[in-house]
């Protein structure tokens, strides 16, 4: 991976920065020009809640070649209180635990690893609520 | 706008075809489709081809293409809809010819994806997500799909079962078809203890990894008779959409409005229903995907695309025929090739070509084409005239 690449998602990859459409309101995650709902271009950068909801998860058992160390893991996409919802591995509990529609937290971790003379890769998972 | 038909189809058995090349397995089926017609001269070519660079490290197969099929300075290119490239070079060889730019005018399709490993494969399928925001954190073609199933069967009581009913029922459709890739039957029980991919789907949950072209030939309708003596197949409805690139910033997980909202284009074009649809190839790149294009397509109600399948509407023979021809699942997919190997199927069960799996009093017949977790699709609609 790049670094440049890298490096332009960190405001939405580290520190969860999404934009809210100062006419109407919706929230994007990440960064937008042009809000779908009203069309207008003006944003605002809101952080978002670090509390999610799980709205669907699988298991992934064959996982591209970067995540092989980690398999199998969950992945889920969760609903933010903002609006926006993201796609992330649910890690720290057990699967059977999870369940559709329980709480979860965003924890900065990290995501993979790039080979042997790249970049360490961080972003969000999602975790039980401490 | 011209009336359009569609006066010739080629295509060769798909597989793993380890001493073909890309350029090989495209001009096989050109050929075919122009021995099938009396056209010695195209005016225009479209390849749909998701990723022949990530494949193989070929672009520009536009030349390529047209060089090898002996036609040198032909108009040729590619596009591309991830998945649905294939609908996609379909529709813009339609508009080629129904706006009167060129009279003859080749679709084609076509996909070389085992000429790089079972990981280079996946990364060059996952770039038709969202590559920052989905496989960035792990997400897979299977995953996603997978992602859907689970939200679907929550929501509708929609079964393991069912979803293994998808892919026994193509694999019977399949299994009579001299072109599929795997063409044998399978059972209930094969499907639900196979390889676990993403749970729900496990891997006779899933569309192979395969190499295929396919191709068809348009004209004005007006012309036809002077190409074929067969019976006339003419397109009467065309429609296009696109959804968001990330499925999780779609409000419904269990439905794929893309693929609605090109149906209601494509049916308010032809003057159809849903109901007036006698058989249909979709795109079941994994069960779960069939089942919910039945139902976004109008076929079924929301949630009854699981009981549909389970009750053998979808069969041959049933209600609504479902990819006689054995779908994504059995006969393979070559991303590229397949929404062109659609058409092909329809234009062969329009002709009372089929053989073995035709469908009885085949004469309105819809294909849908989609790429990605649903961002795009194309659906077409064909009649015999």
């Amino acid at each position: 991976m790049f670094p440049a690449r890298y490096a332009r998602e960190m405001p939405h990859r580290y520190r969860l920065e999404a934009h809210k459409c100062k006419t109407c309101g919706k929230a994007f995650i990440p960064r937008r020009q042009k809000c779908d709902k009203c069309g207008a271009t003006d944003f605002e950068i809101i952080k978002l809640s670090d509390r999610c909801r799980l709205v669907t998860y699988t298991i992934i058992h064959i996982p591209a070649s970067q995540f092989k160390d980690q398999s199998p893991y969950a992945l889920g996409i969760c609903e933010f209180p903002e609006g926006v919802r993201l796609t992330a591995q649910v890690a720290d509990i057990e699967f059977d635990e999870i369940k559709t529609g329980m709480e979860l937290q965003v924890e900065f971790r990290r995501i993979q690893t790039d080979g042997p003379a790249g970049i360490l890769a961080y972003g969000y998972k999602f975790v039980p609520v401490m | 706008m011209k009336d359009v038909a569609v006066i010739g189809v080629g295509m060769q058995r798909w597989g793993e075809l380890w001493d073909k090349s890309l350029r090989d397995i495209f001009v096989e089926s050109a050929l075919l489709a122009l021995a099938d017609t009396k056209v010695d001269k195209l005016d225009n070519m479209f390849i749909g081809c998701m990723s022949s660079g990530l494949f193989v490290g070929q672009e520009h197969i536009g030349s390529v293409m047209a060089d090898y099929l002996g036609q040198r300075h032909l108009a040729a290119g590619r596009v591309e809809s991830a998945c649905a490239s294939g609908g996609l070079a379909f529709r813009c060889a339609l508009v080629e010819v129904a706006s009167g730019m060129s009279d003859v005018v080749l679709a084609g399709g076509v996909e070389k994806m085992t000429d790089t490993s079972g990981d280079g494969a996946t990364y060059a399928l996952a770039s038709a997500a969202d590559h920052e925001y989905e496989v960035y954190n792990g997400a897979t073609f299977p995953g996603l799909y997978a992602l859907m199933a689970r939200a679907h069967m929550e929501k509708y009581g929609t079964t393991r079962d069912q979803l293994a009913h998808v892919a026994v029922k193509n694999h019977k459709n399949g299994a009579k078809n001299p072109n599929a890739q795997y063409p044998f039957e399978i059972t209930l029980e094969q499907v639900k203890s196979s390889v676990m991919i993403a749970e729900p789907l496990r891997i006779l949950d899933c569309s192979p990894i395969t190499d295929g072209a396919a191709a068809v030939i348009l004209c004005p309708l007006e012309m036809a008779k002077k190409f074929t003596s067969k019976p006339l197949v003419k397109v009467t409805g065309s429609g296009q959409a696109t959804d968001t690139i990330a499925l999780h910033t779609r409000e419904d997980l269990t439905t794929i409005a893309s693929t609605t909202e090109a149906a209601k284009k494509a049916f308010a074009m032809a003057g159809k229903k849903p109901e007036d649809i006698d058989l249909a190839e979709v795109h079941d790149c994994f069960t779960i995907a069939e089942i919910i294009v039945s139902e976004s397509l109008g076929f079924f109600a929301a949630g009854q695309g699981g009981p549909a399948v389970e009750a053998g509407e979808t069969a041959i023979g049933g209600r609504i025929p479902i990819n006689p021809s054995g779908g994504l699942k059995s006969k393979g997919h070559p991303v590229g090739a397949t929404g062109i190997a659609q058409i092909y199927e329809i234009v062969k069960q329009l002709r009372g070509e089929a053989e073995k799996r035709q469908v009885e009093n085949a004469r309105v017949c819809l294909a849908q084409n989609m790429g990605g977790s649903g961002g795009s699709t194309l659906v077409h609609i064909l009649e015999v005239v």
